[in-house]
């Protein structure tokens, strides 16, 4: 159930898309329409880079319903490069020693299952360690 | 504004309640309260509750417990606002009596958790969060404590379990309640070799849920009898202020600024200052939580709230107890319950009926409970009043 609801996310889930206040510049994730900085109308879409570092982590044994299957799953605030901060999990992580401040970046991976037989796995942004270009 | 007395206080033991329903919960905790309040009938009933609809599915609670109470007929209606819901409703039923809508409401605050699984009950409580961008990524409200507590020690680095003391203090006075969920003190080495929930939170830093009830029956003092058997204990100042609901979208995640403010506005309109106060029953549903409401308070400095937790200072001979009857560590956290069960405990401690953990000579109280990580944020100072003639 809920496929309007994820539906209608997509563009944030998949893209990381917000908006940009057209009166102060202030970037904005996730939207809503009046700009947390000078509290004007902010209705421009704005693509993220989906670049950022840790802000703080921790781990997740006690999975909500429809979690269990990732437990235990790390979840940050990331300080995303232009500004906000979100809420993701990090993801891809293998050996590598979480730090606040390490860089980030979005990928897009299944957020959770379906929590009964007529509802659906829902996709969305997680984040990984930034991979060093050679 | 007219003057608003707690005139009746009642609660359940806070635990696991297999045997026991939802509204019979809730009806123990009424019918204590009434009783205690000499028998007042209710004009209002303001129903502090949080995951009724999620753990129970039974919405329309407050029409369901004035029905089951026999009480068919009175205004009811229920209050959510996650953890706060308790101090929601408390504000509620103030705010009728003060107004002179009516001259008798009854407050009170139900949950009930241990039908369900923990992971039910970690998903329903997450829905407290931004459901879209908070628990759509697997938040819980747990993981979000852990979160400011891990930014809080890389910010201002401070000793290794600084924290210990909240929860020591909370079982100390645990002990004394025979409500409490935990009855047993606990020492600071058991804090240490405790197992991580969620790092850096062990298991002491956590407070338990747990189903409870309680109630408190506000009245206007004019309607009281001459023969009213209480100290009277005076709602002094009331205050609900709002922050961002998620937690990330603060410019100062560390700052519980609707706390900070809830408290000033209920200390201001009761003509004191938070360290004027004779206890302080806060909001340890974290011990991070307990140190970010003291520096709210204004007690520490940002970033040193940890220091009261040294030294004895909050234990109920030092210089601002808390969580006198256990808290929510010790006591239990029964969700939309607990801002209830504060107003009853402080009330307890103004009259001079708290037993083993009275605070001596204790006149006034602030209590706060919070939604979330003070999300929202409801504040009351207690003051007692004159003595039965
Ligand atoms: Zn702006």
């Amino acid at each position: 159930m809920d496929i309007p609801r994820h539906w209608r996310l997509k563009k944030q889930r998949y893209a990381l898309v917000g908006e940009v206040c057209g009166h102060c510049d202030t970037k904005v994730f996730p939207p809503r329409d009046i700009c947390p900085a000078c509290g004007e109308e902010a209705k421009t879409l704005y693509q993220f880079s989906g670049r950022g570092e840790v802000y703080s982590y921790t781990t997740v044994y006690e999975a909500p319903a429809g979690f269990e299957e990732g437990a235990p799953y790390t979840i940050a605030m990331v300080r995303l490069a232009e500004g906000p901060l979100v809420t993701a999990q990090l993801t891809d992580l293998e050996e590598k020693r979480v730090e606040i401040g390490m860089p980030v970046e979005m990928v897009t991976r299944k957020l959770r299952n379906a929590t009964d037989e007529r509802g659906m796995l829902v996709y969305g942004y997680k984040f990984r360690p930034v991979v060093a270009v050679p | 504004m007219n003057e608003v007395v707690i005139a009746g206080v009642g609660q359940t033991a806070v635990g696991e309640h297999w045997d026991v329903s939802l509204r019979e919960l809730a009806f123990a905790a009424m019918e204590a309260a009434r009783a205690d309040a000499g028998g007042l009938k209710p004009q209002a009933l303001y129903v502090g509750n949080m995951l009724g609809a999620a753990l129970s599915r039974q919405s329309h609670l407050a029409t369901l417990l004035v029905d089951f109470a026999g009480l068919q007929g009175v205004e009811a209606l229920t209050i959510e606002a996650a953890g706060a819901s308790g101090g929601a409703a408390l504000r509620q039923g103030y705010l009728a009596v003060a107004s002179g809508a009516v001259d008798v409401a009854l407050v009170l605050g139900v949950e009930k958790m241990s039908d369900q699984t923990v992971s039910s009950v970690e998903a329903a409580a997450a829905t407290g969060t931004d459901a879209d961008y908070e628990a759509e990524h697997g938040l819980t409200l747990t993981a979000q404590a852990a979160l400011l507590m891990r930014r809080y020690l890389h910010e201002f680095s401070p000793p290794p379990f600084a924290l210990a003391g909240f929860p020591v203090t909370a079982h100390a006075n645990g002990a004394g309640n025979k409500y409490a969920m935990f009855q047993k003190a606990i020492k600071p080495e058991t804090y240490q070799k405790a197992g991580y929930v969620s790092e850096p939170l062990n298991m002491f830093d956590v407070a338990p849920s747990a189903d409870g009830a309680a109630g408190v029956v506000l009245a206007n003092p004019a309607i009281l009898p001459e023969d009213f058997g209480h100290r009277r204990v005076r709602v002094a100042g009331s205050s609900l202020v709002t922050d961002t609901l998620a937690l990330h979208d603060r410019p100062d995640p560390l700052a519980f600024h609707a706390a900070r403010l809830s408290i000033e506005r209920a200390c201001a309109q009761a003509g004191l200052s938070p360290a004027d106060v004779d206890l302080f029953e806060l909001f340890d549903a974290y011990s991070i939580y307990a140190a970010l409401s003291l520096e709210a308070a204004g007690l520490a400095e940002r970033g040193q709230g940890w220091q009261w937790a040294q030294n004895g200072a909050l234990t109920l001979t030092g210089k601002m107890p808390i969580a006198t009857l256990g808290g929510l560590k010790a006591r239990g956290n029964p969700g939309g319950a607990t801002g209830v069960y504060q107003a009853v405990e402080a009330t307890l401690q103004l009259r001079g009926q708290a037993g083993g953990n009275q605070v001596e000579g204790a006149r006034t109280a602030l209590i706060q409970c919070l939604g979330g990580p003070a999300s929202t944020a409801a504040t009351h100072v207690l003051a007692a009043g004159s003595d039965p003639a």
